[in-house]
């Protein structure tokens, strides 16, 4: 029980800003508060990364912002084309809400009455996790946990149980939020190697970093 | 590491309000699907299990303020203190709290609902249950579509590996909601008629609410009657579509492949299969293609949904306590609305009531997102 896994990496998507390991690496100046602000940087941001993958665009606001963090750690890791044994383990507080307004909204009034699927298949807040597997041939364990704040102990405990019972090779972890007018992404990877362990403390102290 | 058990349970559905209940109305053949004409729900006529609130309410008014709690609040509050009595387990700092769940209290979205749009937050779902009972660990919510059910037992199992927990409850939940009937509807996957699981005849599924709710522990001593050892389990992503199931039931396959590892078994040694089978022509057709790559395709199996509906967040573990019933009764029960095969691969669809003796069970589910959860459970004989 007492092997020691690691954090190799981690980012964050927050503020209009782009960083991993601690480094900005994009930043976009807002021009406006609110929600249009994260349409528009989060397009930049895909430009800005050379993601090419078009389906980015069909997605909703969560998986835009789960899926391009995810991407930042994931593009270095040469991964195999054909399949990847990398556990995904997500988390926020508002679940899928952002995209449920908006489903409710459709089917609210008799008169404008118009639910679509295209809409309703995002109501969920795993899917970012689907979006996330599809890119990267992830064939592997995925949970959404829902809390109402940051939640490091869980994160830890249950990627620790994942790597020791041989479930995952690696661990893909963190919490992704979106809510009105607010977002928050913070992914890391765990590992075998590495020079971050994956404590608690250290977990709390990269979360908080930007 | 230890060994997990599923103990006590409950069943808080429109077939009764305890697990003897709803499984003797299986043995009977009733199923809890209605058909509806109500367009504050659906602008068309629809299929689908539920309960009514003033049953829900009358009994909740017994234990607590009905004004100060949602209708699935009520329902889940209900199960899990059956579970909670029973086990007479004090709910120290050593017993966690899981609570699956797909939407929640979705509902307080709409206009007309007398709750604040701040219950439709899971967290605020969890901590209303677990204040409620005094839980001394902060609630544990899951929310990964379909799978959810069934995976919060593989979490359960992982949290008592890992010596977090001595005993962990698990309660689950989930509406028939305007919310969902249009999403499905929109989609045209839902069935005006009751559903025909694996049927050529099949034409999509019917929604169904219940809150089911269960014991999940390391203490082997004490068990009750029809307990079960969790013996693997494993979640894998079809890596292939967000709505539409694998043409290969790659995840399903897998899932399965790697529940059976941690078993240590064959698939020879499973005696019964509780599918998904939500009666889509896609879902179906690839649960036949990946139980056919398993060399499962003489095994007994059933989908639950004909007396169900598909309850969401809630089936994986309602049909898992189903599923442990019919192991202590041992008899395969019927899957309803299944007379004749409609898919491409040979499946041992169960026509009607056999008795046989039953010594290990595999649950699947499948879901949005390209999730699938396989877990294994064996009978405890003591």
């Amino acid at each position: 029980m007492s092997e020691k896994f690691f954090i190799k990496n981690y980012c964050h998507i927050k503020n209009q800003t782009v960083s991993v390991n601690g480094k900005v690496i994009f930043n976009d100046v807002p021009i406006t508060l609110g929600t249009e602000d994260f349409s528009t940087f989060i397009k930049n941001a895909y430009k800005f990364l050379k993601t090419d993958y078009s389906k980015f665009f069909k997605m909703d606001n969560l998986s835009k912002l789960a899926f391009l963090a995810a991407y930042l750690l994931l593009k270095s890791e040469n991964l195999n084309e054909e399949e990847n044994n990398i556990a995904l383990v997500f988390s926020n507080k508002a679940s899928s809400l952002d995209t449920d307004r908006k489903h409710e909204a459709a089917i609210e009034n008799e008169a404008e009455y118009f639910p679509s699927p295209a809409v309703f298949v995002y109501t969920l807040p795993n899917i970012c996790l689907g979006e996330i597997s599809i890119k990267h041939r992830l064939y592997s364990e995925n949970s959404f946990f829902i809390f109402d704040r940051f939640n490091a102990e869980h994160l830890q405990l249950y990627a620790n149980s994942l790597l020791r019972s041989g479930k995952a090779q690696k661990t893909l972890c963190g919490w992704v939020d979106f809510d009105e007018n607010s977002y928050d992404a913070f992914l890391y990877l765990v590992e075998k190697e590495g020079e971050i362990e994956h404590t608690t403390e250290e977990i709390t102290r990269l979360y908080n970093t930007l | 590491m230890p060994k997990t058990f599923l103990s006590y349970n409950n069943i808080f559905s429109n077939l009764g309000f305890d697990s003897e209940t709803v499984v003797e109305n299986i043995f009977s053949g009733n199923s809890g699907l209605e058909k509806f004409d109500d367009t504050s729900l659906l602008p068309e006529p629809f299929c689908a299990s539920m309960i009514s609130s003033k049953i829900v309410e009358e009994k909740f008014s017994k234990i607590g303020n009905t004004s100060k709690f949602t209708k699935l609040e009520q329902m889940i509050i209900l199960s899990l203190k059956e579970v909670i009595d029973d086990s007479n387990i004090p709910l120290n700092e050593r017993v966690g709290l899981l609570i699956s769940t797909t939407k929640g209290n979705i509902d307080v979205l709409e206009s007309k609902s007398n709750f604040p749009e701040s219950r439709a937050y899971l967290s605020e779902l969890g901590k209303t249950i677990q204040n409620f009972f005094g839980f001394k660990n902060e609630a544990i919510v899951l929310s990964n579509a379909c799978v959810s059910g069934i995976l919060a037992v593989s979490v359960a199992k992982r949290f008592i590996s890992e010596e977090k927990y001595d005993h962990v409850f698990i309660a689950s939940g989930d509406l028939v909601t305007k919310f969902i009937l249009s999403g499905f509807n929109s989609f045209q996957a839902l069935s005006a008629e009751p559903c025909k699981p694996y049927d050529k005849n099949r034409t999509g599924i019917n929604l169904g609410e219940v809150a089911a709710s269960a014991l999940i522990t390391s203490e082997e001593k004490d068990l009750p009657t029809g307990a079960v050892e969790i013996l693997g389990d494993a979640t894998c992503n079809d890596a292939n579509h967000i709505s539409g199931p694998s043409r290969t039931g790659e995840g399903l396959y897998r899932s399965v492949k790697a529940a059976l590892k941690e078993a240590n078994i064959g698939a020879a040694q499973i005696d019964y299969i509780s599918a998904h089978g939500t009666a889509t022509p896609f879902n179906d057709e690839m649960e036949a293609i990946a139980f056919s790559r398993l060399g499962m395709e003489e095994v007994p199996l059933n989908s639950l949904k004909g007396y169900f509906g598909h309850t969401l967040g809630a089936s994986g573990l309602l049909e898992t306590i189903v599923g442990m019933h019919f192991m202590m009764k041992n008899i395969l029960f019927s899957s309803k609305g299944f007379s004749d095969l409609g898919v491409s691969k040979k499946i041992n669809i169960i026509k009607e009531n056999t008795p046989k003796e039953l010594h290990i069970f595999l649950k699947t589910a499948s879901g949005f997102g390209g999730c699938n959860t396989a877990v294994i459970f064996k009978k405890v004989n003591n």
